[in-house]
């Protein structure tokens, strides 16, 4: 018959239509704006309305999602902000657009170069976020944000200043990454110290001897 | 199912004694072919060798010997490993004879070596720039040409470690833009070149019908801002009333120098740029750039990584056929429900590409020797929700929304006809082929990864039509979703990397060409390493580029509202159509 | 808008008459009808157009901004959603498309491309940011922006207008709005306001 696929089609928009309310239905209200109805509306059993009302919801974002990359910072005791990152190019040499430049630091009374970057620049309108500075960085100094709301009047570009953020915010977007870093560092400290007093041991033991 | 040939036991010096020698450079492979001797070797393996199929042509501009070099990939339909070629030409005199009449699948891609190489292919009917404009000046993909933003030859450069000081490039550039022009130019004098040669390479026709009426030309141009051309494409054609006599398409609109930038970076760095070449399907992209630079290094991937490849490069099929599905029939009049209902399942799969990967299009996941990361927790069980649960479900109901459609059928069914021969002529890849009675595919007829490992059928189709076309597409999405039950089921506990993560790798000198079987077909990347960091050569056989090279003979004798549907049905994405 | 906004303050509705009468500045009115109904031109470059059309689609969904009436046509949009890289060889058009539209009209530039070359700044047939074209109003970073990243830079452009005041706009002022020069296909692009000093470059040399 000419037509019958015609017919089928449609019923399966009518289909599509009318599960929308039967969802309403069901889940009364609190489909909209709750944490289990915005991941419902992302799960594999989502059906009818699929819209997610941002900027009243937003999505979660997944602990990997990577925007602009940041600086982490160390905060201390007195709240000094302790930059981890120790200026050694390694983000800038990896960035495929080149869109990181670094100035390093002088000791001013040595005049030797220190770790600590004087200024640390990304041109985020060249950024690719393809989060390799943050992959190959051997200090955990420069991560993936997940900041994305960003839009502005202007070009962006980040210095130092705007890229600095602290550990404790890192902790909040990348829980897991984070504390799988951390247990790395601490077992690199142990055994850093382990073999400090090892030498140490053995340096008493030459003393003894002799 | 397509077994695999045999190796070819076939000796090109013995049958060409004169003009073939084996090129026995360290790292290389194939033979040497004399210029002059280039079509009738071509001839010979086409008729007698069985290499029916030409799928790349690269050139390389070999500064330090003086030399240009075209490097021809050919393979057979019915499967087995490929054999390569080569022509080389002195730099000042780069004259190669076309293979046009042999194999007509190298038209765009001889022109794409004049515009980008001007290596001058003599015979070609209609050597024209394709990426550039008419009026550029200079190939840039040569050596010793340089951009108005030049810096250094390689990266990383040092202006942003250890200077740093940070500064825009057009503040050092002359007229504070991306251009530079010749010594002697003079711009008030200057006249366009236009679009002459383009006009002019469309065939005409008769001026005066057979009542004595004298009619006129009709030029119609199609883009490159409209909403059916997928992105800034354009078409160029000749009408007689509503039918086409004469169609060209017209592509460079997002020419964005992939190969000059990919040969400054490192091997690495240029991971993240093949995201952006067919910027719906970069798993896929990751996949052909590992697996060539992998085969330059010679070293293995992990069992656990292999899985989790082929995983990631089968979801990249679904969603991207489902999101051509979509746009196709959009195009076709559905106006945009069908592609609302595609969108919303690719939405769900790009959800599993964020998690995973950490963005939803530009993945950038794959590293040399395996992965960048392990699939975190709970992402295994959402790619089983989907392949066993709703994908299978949402796509027989996609099938069920239109492939009847009376409508839709009179429309597709039997037009814009690809023949099976003619498929393989022009270098069909992909469900292009495939929809006109070839079941090749590659992972199949030269198997990679671990592909031979799992269950699946070639989809394939035999009208060669629009329709086959649309439906092969469900096809291979049913096919791609069966490789990933399997997948899911088999995947091992396991490393993902082999040896250390490292931002710069040691790559030997040599040549290698890698080539996945992608959504759109066969993407091939041509690698030539000189044993530094960056590569020397970096080419890239885009699919969508070269299934454009039939769509001129499939257009002649349609009217022009089927072009639309022609175009839909081939699936372009003009980040790798243009590079 | 909710209504608290729209309504000005400043005027003391009685109130019997509350409900039913509603008291607003012409720029408020004016602002808020513009906002809610910015078309955007049905126009893709790269990458980002994909994430456009997923902002479009069912999931983000950018009609519940007013904004779904995508035109192909520059003569009915006012908003021209310049997604992905701007090429030397596009140049002339998007200019040409530019022209073409009616005023008002805005511009956005999504993503890193059209905000400033992005990563392909570097090659050689890349305009560096369509700001060196035409005058955009919003640049979202991002490469590219994720669908709500562009919602929030549209929402954005809705603030922008949201401030505009009917004395000052640029299209009610005497005098005829100029075109932006199109720029030539030469053996590079060709920015016209750079003709002379090309031409006193080649004098002296």
């Amino acid at each position: 018959m000419y037509g019958k696929g015609i017919l089928k089609g449609l019923g399966v928009t009518l289909k599509r239509f009318v599960n929308t309310y039967l969802e309403d239905i069901k889940w009364l209200g609190k489909r909209y704006y709750t944490a289990e109805g915005i991941a419902h509306r992302s799960s594999k059993n989502a059906n009818g309305i699929f819209t997610i009302q941002y900027p009243e919801e937003k999505l979660p974002v997944p602990e990997e999602f990577r925007y602009i990359p940041f600086l982490v910072f160390d905060e201390g005791e007195d709240g000094a902000e302790i930059i981890r990152c120790t200026s050694c190019g390694i983000c800038a040499k990896v960035c495929p657009p080149q869109c990181i430049w670094i100035v390093r630091s002088n000791d001013p009374k040595t005049g030797r170069p220190i770790p600590d970057p004087a200024e640390f620049v990304i041109d985020v309108d060249i950024c690719m976020n393809c989060g390799l500075c943050a992959e190959y960085c051997p200090f955990d100094a420069i991560k993936m944000d997940h900041d994305y709301e960003i839009a502005s009047y202007g070009r962006t570009v980040f210095d130092k200043e705007q890229l600095m953020k602290s550990a404790t915010y890192y902790d909040e977007i990348r829980p897991i990454n984070n504390s799988i870093e951390e247990a790395a560092r601490k077992a690199k400290e142990e055994a850093k110290a382990a073999m400090a007093a090892a030498r140490a041991e053995k340096a008493a033991k030459a003393a003894e001897e002799n | 199912m397509v077994t695999p040939a045999q190796a070819p036991t076939l000796d090109l010096v013995t049958r060409f004694p004169e003009g073939v020698v084996a090129d026995e450079r360290e790292g290389y492979e194939g033979y040497l072919v004399a210029a002059d001797k280039l079509v009738e070797v071509a001839t010979a393996l086409r008729d007698e060798f069985g290499f029916d199929y030409l799928s790349s042509v690269s050139g390389v501009d070999y500064i330090a010997e003086e030399m240009l070099e075209v490097v021809y990939h050919a393979y057979k339909t019915i499967g087995g490993p490929g054999l390569v070629f080569k022509v080389q030409v002195a730099r000042k005199k780069a004259e190669v004879p076309s293979l046009m009449d042999v194999y007509p699948g190298v038209d765009f891609q001889e022109r794409e070596a004049w515009d980008l190489m001007g290596i001058n292919f003599l015979g070609h009917p209609d050597l024209r720039r394709i990426l550039l404009w008419e009026g550029f000046e200079g190939h840039p993909l040569r050596k010793d040409w340089k951009e108005a933003y030049y810096e250094a030859d390689v990266k990383p450069f040092k202006s942003r470690w250890p200077e740093g000081n940070f500064f825009r490039s057009e503040e050092k550039a002359t007229y504070q833009a991306n251009v530079q022009y010749p010594d002697k130019f003079d711009p008030e004098k200057w006249v366009p070149e236009g679009e002459d040669a383009l006009y002019g390479a469309l065939a005409k026709y008769e001026d005066v019908d057979n009542t004595g009426l004298k009619t006129d030309h009709i030029t119609i141009n199609l883009g490159p801002q409209h909403p059916s051309t997928h992105g800034v494409f354009r078409i160029a054609t000749i009408l007689d009333g509503e039918t086409i006599v004469s169609l060209k398409p017209v592509m460079g609109y997002l020419h964005r120098n992939h190969e000059k930038i990919g040969e400054r970076n490192t091997y690495l760095q240029n991971m993240p740029f093949t995201d952006r070449l067919d910027y719906l399907s970069s798993m896929s992209n990751n996949f052909g750039y590992a697996l060539a630079v992998e085969k330059l290094m010679n070293i293995e991937v992990p069992e656990r990584a292999e899985y989790i490849r082929v995983i990631m490069a089968e979801m990249t099929r679904v969603q991207n056929h489902l999101f051509a599905i979509g746009m196709f029939l959009n195009d076709i009049g559905a106006f945009f429900t069908p592609s609302l209902y595609a969108i919303e399942e690719r939405e769900l799969v790009l959800d599993i590409f964020e998690i995973v990967s950490g963005s939803r299009m530009m993945c950038n996941y794959f590293r040399f020797g395996g992965l960048a990361r392990d699939l975190p927790a709970g992402s295994l069980e959402m790619i089983k929700g989907l392949a066993f649960e709703r994908l299978p479900r949402r796509v027989d109901e996609m099938d069920r929304f239109l492939s009847d459609n009376e409508i839709l059928r009179s429309r597709c069914v039997g037009q814009g006809v690809l023949s099976a021969e003619d498929a393989i002529k022009y270098a069909a890849a992909g469900p292009m082929l495939r929809a006109s009675g070839v079941p090749y595919d590659i992972r199949r007829a030269d198997p990679y990864s671990i592909y031979d490992r799992f269950d699946f059928d070639v989809a394939v189709r035999y009208n060669g039509d629009i329709y086959d076309r649309y439906i092969i597409r469900m096809d291979e999405i049913r096919q791609s979703l069966r490789i990933i039950q399997q997948a899911v089921e088999q995947i091992p506990e396991g490393p993902i990397q082999t040896g250390k993560p490292q931002y710069q790798v040691r790559v030997p000198a040599g040549e290698a060409y890698g080539r996945v079987e992608g959504p759109k077909g066969e993407l091939g990347f041509y690698v030539v390493s000189d044993g530094k960091p960056n590569p020397y050569r970096y080419h890239v056989r885009a699919p969508s580029f070269i299934n454009l090279t039939a769509f001129g003979p499939m257009c002649t004798g349609l009217k022009i509202a089927d072009v639309v549907a022609v175009l839909g049905s081939i699936d372009i994405v003009l980040g790798e159509t243009d590079r | 808008m909710e209504n608290k906004d729209l309504n000005s303050p400043g005027y003391e509705i009685p109130d019997d008459i509350k409900g039913s009468v509603s008291i607003t500045s012409i720029d408020r009115i004016y602002n808020w009808g513009r906002r809610s109904s910015i078309w955007p031109l049905m126009f893709g470059l790269a990458c980002c157009a994909i994430e456009m059309i997923c902002t479009a689609a069912s999931r983000y969904d950018f009609s519940r901004f007013g904004m779904e009436v995508m035109r192909p046509s520059p003569r009915q949009a006012d908003m021209m959603l310049v997604s992905g890289t701007v090429t030397k060889k596009m140049a002339p058009t998007i200019v040409r498309l530019y022209n073409q539209m009616p005023e008002p009209k805005y511009v956005v530039a999504m993503g890193a491309c059209a905000s400033g070359g992005g990563p392909f700044k570097e090659g050689y047939s890349v305009v560096s940011g369509v700001d060196k074209l035409i005058p955009v109003d919003v640049y979202i970073p991002g490469c590219p922006p994720t669908p709500q990243a562009l919602i929030n830079g549209l929402i954005k452009l809705q603030e922008l207008i949201d401030t505009q005041s009917i004395k000052k706009v640029r299209w009610y002022q005497k005098g005829e709005l100029a075109a932006v020069p199109i720029p030539i296909l030469g053996p590079d692009l060709i920015y016209q306001r750079d003709i002379p000093a090309i031409s006193d470059a080649k004098k002296e040399a």
